[in-house]
């Protein structure tokens, strides 16, 4: 095997994959270094499932090449590297009449990890109680719960999760946070598909965005918000009575969304912000306040989606 | 080999956890006990032992139970777990898909074994001790017990292949059922309707030993009745078998090619499917 050490995590090489006629993944090439957390956006049917599938070796690509961990996915010799894999599928099913803890100790044992971790896990998620009842007397959250453990197995390498907290309750999105933190810590690699964009903000490294199976933007919040060229909105509180005469003197390049007695809403494109600032600095007291408002995650991907409407 | 036994632990589980062992053990118990008592009425003064003719009626009404409960056993294993959706988060696991069918197959099998061994078995156990008939006749019982097992286990791979070819659990189904109704009663049916019309004998001694040798009921049952002299003896059809030119090698061969062949031909269809 080659040294991992510089060998990006995950690699997709021109990857496409078909089904009949319907291309569900189109031309897809990426990296996914160790160690990073990269989050796959997108609508539903954007090819985000289709990706990991492909990087399973759960199906092959029509054309191009995966590799995941040095190896071909597909190929039954790669499956030696699904010890150190963790897997949470899109509306994940387990086998309705076992118990929670006996399905964690059968993946546990497929795994090669020690059954006790079962009942540390099923702690850190909050099923302790329900253990041993059937899975089929489960809730979604509680399924959802289940599905994170099992992927949490033996605290693996890479892990590939596809929209996990759907059905958590916010105390469990943020301790799920955290363990993916912890496990970031030890220099483990995580691809996550989400639509709750705000959630995903502050924590994925890298952002891709799909549509259509095509990958339309990739990059860290700030290389896609620079590609998106959105406008910044400053906005500025003043002494009140006093707002119309501050926009009269910053001129009328400067383009004023919104007004009121004491505030202004200002926006101009990412490369004129500091000229503007140094306009409003040049006012002196008359401001109070500034606040600069970057465009969030989800304006930059309704952008990138706009953008291939038109 | 690890990864196999813990697949097939959870298959045995299962079956003990769905009552599925209780289940078969009672029926196959039931079976032998009614047959064992009801049969030794017709051995009247012949000298013939009570066990022999336990293996023929339990062995003429095997061929037809067994292959059914082999079939509900297993027509569900690979599209049961395509359709819920459990199969996707098994292969993400360190397995091959080899070892997901060896390993269920094992599972599987071991809940037969359990199921003859304890229902047929048993059965003849308690029935020893009680009318303290002897063991004569215990090799072609034993054997009649391992050759059941063989049976189950042809028609355990013939349901894994209906599994990963159809695509709902509800096909899968009647296609068992369908098979079922062709191995162990149409196929038999047809066979014999031939045999009786056939006048003019265009239906040579070697052709129907060919058809008997091709289809695994018909293998499991020659074996049974004839291999054994007393049995033989018994069912009335002495020297059948080796004049047909069937030896037990012959015919175990016809059965652990009906093993392999679907177990085969399900691995591929299993190895070039897409989830």
């Amino acid at each position: 095997m080659k040294n991992t050490s510089n060998q990006p995590a995950v690699s997709l090489n021109a990857v496409s994959k078909s089904y009949g006629s319907e291309t569900v993944v189109s031309d897809v090439s990426l990296n996914i270094q160790a160690g990073e957390c990269v989050v796959l956006v997108g609508h539903n049917g954007a090819g985000k499932t289709t990706l990991m599938k492909l990087m399973l070796g759960l199906t092959r690509p029509t054309t191009g090449s995966v590799e995941v961990l040095g190896a071909n996915p597909a190929f039954s010799s790669s499956v030696a590297q699904h010890k150190s894999l963790g897997y949470l599928p899109e509306s994940v099913a387990f086998y309705e009449a076992m118990s929670g803890r006996e399905i964690l100790a059968f993946f546990a044992r497929l795994k090669g990890v020690a059954v006790g971790e079962c009942d540390r896990l099923l702690d850190v998620v909050g099923l302790a109680d329900a253990a041993n009842r059937r899975v089929g007397t489960y809730s979604k959250g509680m399924r959802q719960r289940l599905g994170l453990a099992q992927a949490m197995l033996g605290n693996p390498r890479l892990l590939f999760l596809d929209e996990p907290t759907t059905g958590l309750d916010p105390g469990l999105r943020h301790q799920f946070y955290e363990l993916i933190e912890d496990l970031h810590k030890t220099g483990a690699t995580s691809l996550i598909s989400s639509h709750a964009l705000s959630e995903v903000e502050a924590r994925a490294n890298r952002f891709i965005i799909m549509k259509s199976g095509v990958m339309i933007a990739s990059g860290t919040l700030d290389e896609l918000f620079l590609q998106a060229a959105l406008p910044v909105r400053l906005n500025i509180a003043v002494a009140s009575g006093t707002a119309s005469s501050v926009a009269e003197r910053l001129g009328s390049e400067i383009s004023i969304s919104n007004i009121s007695e004491t505030t202004l809403s200002l926006s101009c494109f990412n490369g004129d912000k500091m000229s503007v600032i140094r306009r409003i600095g040049d006012l002196g007291d008359l401001v109070e306040d500034l606040q600069i408002k970057l465009p969030k995650l989800d304006e930059v991907y309704s952008h990138f989606m706009n953008r291939e409407m038109s | 080999m690890k990864m196999l036994w813990i697949l097939a632990l959870k298959e045995l589980r299962d079956g003990f956890r769905n009552r599925w062992v209780a289940a078969a053990i009672i029926v196959l118990a039931i079976l032998a006990l009614v047959l064992s008592v009801l049969g030794s009425a017709p051995t009247g003064s012949v000298r013939v032992s009570e066990l022999d003719i336990s293996v023929i009626s339990l062995a003429s009404l095997s061929v037809y139970l067994i292959p059914l409960i082999a079939l509900m056993l297993s027509y569900d294993a690979l599209v049961g777990e395509f359709e819920r959706g459990t199969m996707m988060l098994l292969l993400a696991y360190p397995v091959t898909r080899w070892q997901i069918i060896v390993g269920k197959f094992l599972g599987h099998l071991m809940i037969l074994l359990i199921a003859i061994v304890v229902g047929y078995g048993g059965t003849v156990v308690v029935l020893t001790l009680v009318t303290d008939s002897g063991t004569e006749g215990w090799q072609a019982y034993a054997t009649m017990m391992a050759s059941t097992l063989v049976l189950g286990a042809v028609f355990i791979a013939l349901g894994y292949l209906i599994s990963v070819i159809v695509r709902e659990r509800a096909t899968a189904a009647g296609a068992a059922i369908g098979l079922w109704l062709v191995f162990v009663v149409l196929y038999d049916l047809l066979l014999f309707g031939a045999l009786t019309m056939d006048e003019d004998q265009k239906i040579s001694q070697q052709l129907f030993s060919m058809l008997m040798l091709v289809s695994p009921t018909d293998a499991y049952r020659v074996l049974n009745l004839s291999l054994f002299e007393g049995v033989s003896e018994a069912a009335g059809i002495a020297g059948v078998a080796s004049e047909a030119g069937m030896s037990g090698m012959l015919l175990a061969s016809s059965l652990l090619l009906w093993i392999i062949l679907p177990l085969v031909a399900t691995l591929l269809l299993f190895r070039r499917r897409e989830l």
